[in-house]
């Protein structure tokens, strides 16, 4: 089973993020779960989603605790929620921002004794350019797929056209688009 | 048809193909997507001859229900919550009348202090309404029992309630298989009421009834719950053959044979109990879970014939009967009659906490070597409490509890659980 833990602000898209995740698994034939952890319900507030990936039914109902994978669409929850928690060594983290690892602060952490497997990528510029509003899901799960391979480009773009009606499902999928072809450049960079 | 889909969905698509003639809803969380999806397949022509009613309250919800079901049209609604408790006068009178309707507990817990999240509290006021209640495991039941619902609801003249854990399961995206509308015609057929509101053949419903009927009028009501003990189980059955799958029943068993140690629970919850029983098995220990689909009638010989050969049986509850402990227990309690067993009752996942493996592992642990109390609150904060209670014994003046144990933990938005 592959776990996911999709971190964010209310009103970007955390929760359609998580279920256009478990939809392009679906796609692929596979069992997947995707479900919310509302907080206050409002625009702003931290929120959590997650989704399991599994080749078998799912019947564990308890939030992810311990992800395979992070999902961070709002960098400014680094100070505010312990997005780390239960991350495993070589975990991988894809974070929504323009900023370094070392800009962040978060160089020596990440390079540390866990080896997480850490992508950066300009999500909300990506969502601004393609689709004119700052919703950086659809970017990442472009990215999620070009950094775990779990899934395919391909089932993301078909799940995110089952999400929305077409005009707006063509400029996300443009967006997750140029997020996987940046993703995998990162990707080059540091297995070389 | 295989999809990927979120819970209220699943069950919109599902009462949309019993072919409902009116729905009146008055929208709250976690049940509102259902309703809003259902309108939705109204305003677009999807789903013909049937009457979306936005009504001004919960109460008013249940009452229109009743009107047009006594009118003879196959009647739907849904609620959660306070929203329950609002309608509860007309939840009563509905079961009271015999009136076939079906409405979906999108579970939430009930305030003060307010909560939105996921516990049993408000269907569990309920269960003596005259109500049948049946619980869903995943969405798929949850989608199965509602096309049950109708058929059993309209064989008995008798309401019928489907639960589902709320967010848990009505905002979770999850496969499931929506049947056709043939298989539903076939299994479900035309609403023909025992009794309707017609002007060229006029009846009055709901008389006055004094000492010289009550008892009988309410006797015919229980005995209508247990015919629906052996009702229940047919349909599931012919569910089965029709739709290839198992969904609904009494209760359902899980690696109960040999156990010793048998966890009984309703609901959503039940999945993750089968995933700790799976890894206890697996180091050796003999554990097994009951999972409780219909909680009205409670099925009292079934759960004494599973739970009978056991040493001991855990009840988890997401429903707190304050001053007493365990609702779901009473009921498997009373079917072990005279027979001689360790039995211990778990309040857990209210208001939303999140019910994990680690903490069952732990319990059930516990309960292996006969070390719990009778009555126990999984994960209780016990040093919260005690911080809580010293305070209070110190000075009159304390203030609201809940605000105080807020200020105590620091509120932490995000937290898990």
């Amino acid at each position: 089973m592959f776990q996911i833990r999709i971190h964010g602000r209310g009103g970007q898209g955390v929760v359609s993020g998580a279920e256009m995740l478990s939809v392009a698994a679906f796609l692929e034939g596979r069992h997947a779960q995707a479900f919310p952890s509302f907080g206050s319900e409002r625009m702003g507030a931290p929120v959590m989603a997650f989704c399991r990936i599994d080749d078998k039914e799912i019947r564990l109902r308890e939030p992810v605790l311990e992800p395979d994978a992070l999902i961070i669409q709002d960098q400014t929850l680094l100070h505010q929620v312990d997005l780390f928690n239960g991350l495993p060594a070589r975990g991988y983290i894809l974070l929504n921002s323009t900023k370094s690892l070392d800009e962040l602060g978060l160089g020596g952490f990440v390079r540390g004794v866990q080896q997480y497997q850490v992508c950066t990528l300009p999500a909300t510029e990506l969502a601004l350019k393609h689709v004119g509003r700052p919703v950086p899901n659809a970017a990442l799960l472009g990215g999620f797929a070009a950094v775990t391979g779990v899934i395919t480009l391909a089932s993301v773009l078909a799940a995110i056209r089952q999400k929305f009606p077409p005009s707006v499902a063509e400029k996300n999928v443009a967006a997750a688009t140029e997020a996987f072809e940046l993703a995998v450049k990162t990707k080059d960079t540091v297995d070389a | 048809m295989l999809k990927q889909t979120e819970g209220s969905r699943a069950v919109a698509e599902a009462v949309a193909l019993c072919r409902p003639q009116v729905i009146c809803a008055y929208p709250i969380t976690p049940q509102t997507h259902i309703v809003e999806g259902l309108g939705e397949m109204v305003k677009a022509g999807e789903l013909v001859n049937c009457e979306f009613i936005n009504v001004e309250s919960e109460f008013a919800a249940m009452s229109v229900a009743i009107g047009a079901s006594a009118a003879g049209a196959r009647t739907y609604t849904a609620t959660s919550s306070q929203g329950l408790l609002f309608m509860a006068e007309a939840v009563y009178n509905a079961a009271g009348l015999g009136l076939p309707i079906v409405m979906t507990i999108g579970n939430r817990a009930i305030g003060a202090p307010i909560n939105i999240w996921n516990d049993h509290s408000d269907s569990m006021s309920m269960r003596d309404a005259g109500w049948i209640q049946l619980y869903a495991e995943t969405n798929q039941e949850a989608l199965d029992l509602h096309i049950q619902a109708f058929r059993l609801a309209e064989e008995l003249s008798c309401p019928v309630m489907v639960c589902m854990d709320g967010f848990i399961l009505t905002h979770a995206y999850e496969r499931v298989d929506v049947p056709t509308q043939d298989q539903v015609d076939a299994f479900l057929p035309p609403y023909e009421p025992r009794q309707v509101l017609d002007p060229a053949d006029p009846v009055s419903i709901g008389a006055l009834v004094g000492p010289e009927a009550f008892t009988e009028v309410r006797y015919l009501a229980h005995h209508k719950q247990l015919r629906a003990l052996g009702l229940i189980p047919q349909l599931a059955a012919a569910f089965n053959k029709e739709f290839g799958r198992n969904s609904g029943g009494l209760i359902r068993c899980y690696r109960t044979e040999d156990a010793e140690t048998i966890v009984v629970a309703l609901g959503s919850l039940n999945g993750t109990v089968q995933e700790v029983v799976d890894e206890m098995r697996a180091r050796g220990v003999l554990i097994g879970s009951v999972s409780i689909c219909s909680f009205r009638p409670f099925p009292l010989a079934a759960s004494r014939e599973a739970l009978k050969h056991a040493k001991r049986v855990i009840v988890l509850e997401k429903c707190l009967a304050v001053g007493l402990g365990g609702i779901v227990s009473d009921g498997v309690r009373k079917s072990l009659s005279g027979i001689v067993l360790n039995g211990y009752t778990v309040i857990a996942g209210l208001g939303g906490r999140a019910i994990t493996r680690a903490s069952l592992t732990r319990l059930f642990e516990d309960a292996g070597r006969d070390e719990l109390e009778e009555v126990t609150f999984l994960d209780l904060n016990a040093d919260l409490v005690s911080h809580e209670l010293e305070r209070e014994s110190k000075s009159r003046r304390t203030g609201p509890t809940a605000e105080a144990i807020l200020r105590q933990i620091g509120t932490v938005a995000s937290g898990i659980g």
